[in-house]
C-alpha cells in the first residue's frame, strides 16, 4: 500500500515531465518554419553542443571525473567524417556517424585505459595531455589533416541517399539537416536519460559519491569508470560528427584544449548535478558566444567573468539554481 | 662537438624557463592543493609588463644596464597580481570540491588572456636591446648568444634561491609544515592565510620572472601563457605535482626532449612530450618525485 502511495506522485511527476518534453519537441519541430535560417542554425549548434555536453557530463556529473580533454572526442568525430570524405570519397551522413562514433569510441578505449586509473586532478591533467597529443598531430601532419587550414566537408547526403544535398546550402542546413540533427540528438538525449537511470547509471553515481562504499557493495569501480569514459567519448564524438557538415570545415581548433574548456563551461553553466543542466548550458553558451563574438572582441573576458561569478555565487548552475528556487518557493520554511 | 655544446645550452635554456614556470605551479599545488590553470597567463603578464616598462625606458634613453633591472618589474607585477588574486578568488574555494577550483582558475585564464589583449593589443612586444647588449659568446668552438646564457644563469640562481628559501629559512619550515598538514600548522599558531598568500605570490613571482627573461627572445605574444601552461603541466606530471626537485628534473627532461625534437622530430615533438608524460603517469602515478 505504501509503495503505491509513494509511487503515485512520482508517476504524476513523470507525466508532467513527459508533457513538457513533448511541448519542447513540438516547438523545436515547427521552429524552422517560423524563425529565419540563421536562428535555425543556432538551434542546430545548440542541439549538437547539448549532445557533447551531455556526454561530458556522464563523467563529471554522474561519475565525478572532470575531463579537460573532451575536445579530443569532438574533434575525432569531426575529423573522422572529413577523412572518410577525403580518402574514401564517402558522402553519406550515416557512414560519417558510424565512422565518427566508432573512431571516438576507439579513442575512448585507448584514452580511458590510461585515464581511469586516476581520479581528481590527475585524471583531468592526463585527459588534457592526451587530447593535446591528438591536437599536435592534427596540426603537424598537414598532409593528412590539412594542418591549420583544416578539411572542408560539404553537405552530405542523408538517409542513405534518399535526401540529396540541395543547391541552396543554407536552406538545406536550416531544414533537412536541422531535422536530421534534431532527431539524432533527441535519440542521444533519450539514450543518455535511460543510461543514467539504469542500474549502471546508479552505480556510477554511487562511485561519484563514495568510491570506497561503492566498492564494498560490489561495484567494480574501475571497470564502471572505464565504460562511462568510453560511452562519454561516443556521445561527444557523435556531436563532433553532426557538427562538421553544419560548420562546413574542421580545423585543429576543435581539438585544442580551450575547446575542452568550452564543453566544461557548458555543463557548469547549466549545472552539472542535473540531467537538464548541460543541455540548457549548451544552448545558453552558444547564444552567449555568438552574441559576445559579434559584440566585442573581448568575449573571453566576458565568459571568464561569468565563469568566476558562477563558481563563486551560483555553483549549482542555471538549472540547479532554478530547481532550488522552485523548491524554496513551494516550501519557504526549509 | 659544436652541435653538442649548442644543443646542451639550448636544452638548459628551455629548462630554465620551464623550471621558472613549473616550480610556481608545483609550489602552489604543494602548499594549497590547487592547480592554477591561469599560471601560464601569470607568466605572460610578467612578459608583457617587462616588455612595456623596458619599452618606456628605451624611449626615455635609459642606459642598457638599467634595462636588466626592469626585467624584475615583470616578476614584481606578477607577484602583486598573485597576492591580489589569492585572497579574493581562491580563498573562498579551499573548502569546496576540487572541480570548482579548477573552474575558477580556468575563468581567470580567460579573463587574463583578454585583459592583456585589451591593455597591450594583439601585436607582439619585445625588447631586442637586451640580446643585442650581450652579442654572442664563444665557448670552445661554438658561438652562442650571450643573452641565452644569462637566462640559464637566472634559472640556476632562481633554483638555488628557491631551494635555500624553502629548506634553509624559518619561513621555509613554516611553508613545508603548512604543506604537510594545514590544520596542524594552524593549530600550532601558523598564520595559514599569510602563508598561502606568500606561497601564491612567490609562485607568481617566479612565473613572471620566467616570462620577463624569455620575452626579449620570443616576444610577449597572446597565447604564450596557454602554450606555457601545457608544457608546465608536462613538467610537473613527469616530476611529480607538488615536488620542487621534480619540477627541476622535469624541466631538464622536457628541455632536452624539446631541443632534440626541434632538430630531429619536429612533427611529433609535442606528441612525444605528452606521451612521455602519459608513460610516467602510467608507471609512477605520482610522477618521478611525487608522493601520492
Amino acid at each position: 500500500m505504501s509503495a503505491v502511495i509513494s509511487v503515485a506522485p512520482r508517476s504524476m511527476m513523470a507525466a508532467w515531465q513527459l508533457w513538457a518534453c513533448a511541448a519542447v519537441i513540438a516547438v523545436l519541430a515547427v521552429l524552422p518554419w517560423i524563425i529565419d535560417p540563421f536562428q535555425t542554425l543556432q538551434i542546430s549548434y545548440g542541439l549538437i553542443f547539448a549532445v557533447a555536453a551531455l556526454g561530458f557530463n556522464l563523467l563529471l556529473g554522474y561519475t565525478g571525473l572532470l575531463s579537460f580533454g573532451h575536445a579530443a572526442f569532438f574533434g575525432t568525430g569531426a575529423y573522422a567524417a572529413a577523412l572518410l570524405l577525403k580518402f574514401l570519397g564517402v558522402k553519406s551522413m550515416e557512414l560519417y556517424i558510424v565512422g565518427g562514433v566508432g573512431a571516438s569510441l576507439l579513442l575512448g578505449v585507448i584514452m580511458g585505459a590510461v585515464c581511469v586509473r586516476y581520479t581528481r586532478i590527475f585524471f583531468s591533467i592526463l585527459a588534457l595531455a592526451l587530447s593535446q597529443v591528438l591536437w599536435s598531430l592534427a596540426l603537424k601532419f598537414f598532409w593528412v589533416s590539412g594542418g591549420t587550414d583544416g578539411l572542408r566537408v560539404p553537405t552530405p547526403t542523408l538517409l542513405g541517399g534518399l535526401v540529396e544535398a540541395a543547391a541552396d546550402k543554407t536552406a538545406f542546413l536550416a531544414h533537412q539537416y536541422y531535422y536530421y540533427v534534431l532527431v539524432v540528438s533527441l535519440a542521444a538525449v533519450a539514450i543518455m536519460w535511460l543510461m543514467v537511470r539504469s542500474p549502471f547509471g546508479v552505480a556510477l553515481q554511487a562511485i561519484r559519491d563514495n568510491e570506497v562504499r561503492a566498492e564494498f557493495v560490489g561495484v567494480r569501480v574501475r571497470r564502471y569508470r572505464f565504460i562511462a569514459f568510453v560511452a562519454s567519448a561516443g556521445f561527444t564524438g557523435l556531436a563532433g560528427t553532426l557538427w562538421v557538415p553544419l560548420n562546413g570545415l574542421t580545423t585543429p581548433d576543435i581539438l585544442y584544449w580551450p575547446f575542452s574548456g568550452k564543453i566544461v563551461f557548458m555543463a557548469v553553466l547549466g549545472g552539472f548535478r542535473t540531467f537538464l543542466g548541460p543541455i540548457v548550458g549548451a544552448f545558453v553558451y552558444n547564444y552567449l558566444e555568438t552574441f559576445a563574438v559579434g559584440y566585442t572582441i573581448y568575449w573571453q573576458l566576458l565568459l571568464g567573468v561569468i565563469l568566476v561569478v558562477l563558481v563563486l555565487a551560483m555553483p549549482a548552475g542555471l538549472v540547479g539554481t532554478a530547481i532550488q528556487l522552485f523548491k524554496h518557493s513551494r516550501n519557504p520554511a526549509r | 662537438m659544436e652541435i653538442l655544446i649548442v644543443q646542451t645550452l639550448n636544452s638548459l635554456f628551455y629548462a630554465s624557463i620551464l623550471f621558472l614556470i613549473a616550480c610556481g605551479l608545483t609550489l602552489v599545488y604543494g602548499v594549497m592543493r590547487i592547480v592554477n590553470m591561469a599560471h601560464g597567463n601569470i607568466y605572460a603578464v610578467g612578459a608583457y609588463v617587462a616588455a612595456w616598462t623596458i619599452g618606456l625606458a628605451v624611449a626615455a634613453k635609459f642606459p642598457v644596464a638599467m634595462l636588466f633591472f626592469l626585467l624584475l618589474s615583470g616578476a614584481g607585477a606578477a607577484a602583486l597580481l598573485g597576492a591580489a588574486l589569492e585572497p579574493t578568488l581562491l580563498r573562498p574555494l579551499y573548502r569546496r570540491a576540487e572541480e570548482y577550483q579548477l573552474l575558477i582558475t580556468f575563468g581567470l585564464l580567460l579573463i587574463l588572456e583578454d585583459l592583456m589583449r585589451l591593455l597591450w593589443g594583439s601585436h607582439p612586444l619585445t625588447a631586442s636591446e637586451l640580446p643585442d647588449a650581450f652579442g654572442s659568446v664563444h665557448i670552445l668552438a661554438a658561438a652562442y648568444p650571450g643573452y641565452n646564457l644569462f637566462v640559464i644563469v637566472v634559472g640556476i640562481v632562481a633554483a638555488g634561491a628557491l631551494w635555500a628559501f624553502v629548506y634553509r629559512t624559518r619561513f621555509g619550515v613554516i611553508l613545508r609544515a603548512t604543506a604537510q598538514d594545514m590544520r596542524m600548522a594552524a593549530a600550532l599558531g601558523v598564520d595559514v592565510k599569510r602563508v598561502y598568500v606568500l606561497a601564491f605570490a612567490i609562485g607568481c613571482f617566479l612565473a613572471g620572472l620566467g616570462g620577463a627573461v624569455v620575452m626579449p627572445i620570443s616576444g610577449a605574444v597572446l597565447g604564450m601563457g596557454v602554450d606555457a601552461l601545457i608544457l608546465a603541466f608536462v613538467v610537473v606530471v613527469i616530476g611529480g605535482l607538488g615536488s620542487l626537485e621534480g619540477a627541476l628534473v622535469g624541466a631538464l627532461i622536457v628541455g632536452a626532449v624539446r631541443t632534440l625534437g626541434i632538430t630531429y622530430f619536429a612533427e611529433i615533438e609535442l606528441a612525444v612530450l605528452y606521451l612521455i608524460a602519459a608513460v610516467v603517469l602510467f608507471v609512477r602515478p605520482a610522477g618521478l618525485f611525487g608522493r601520492a
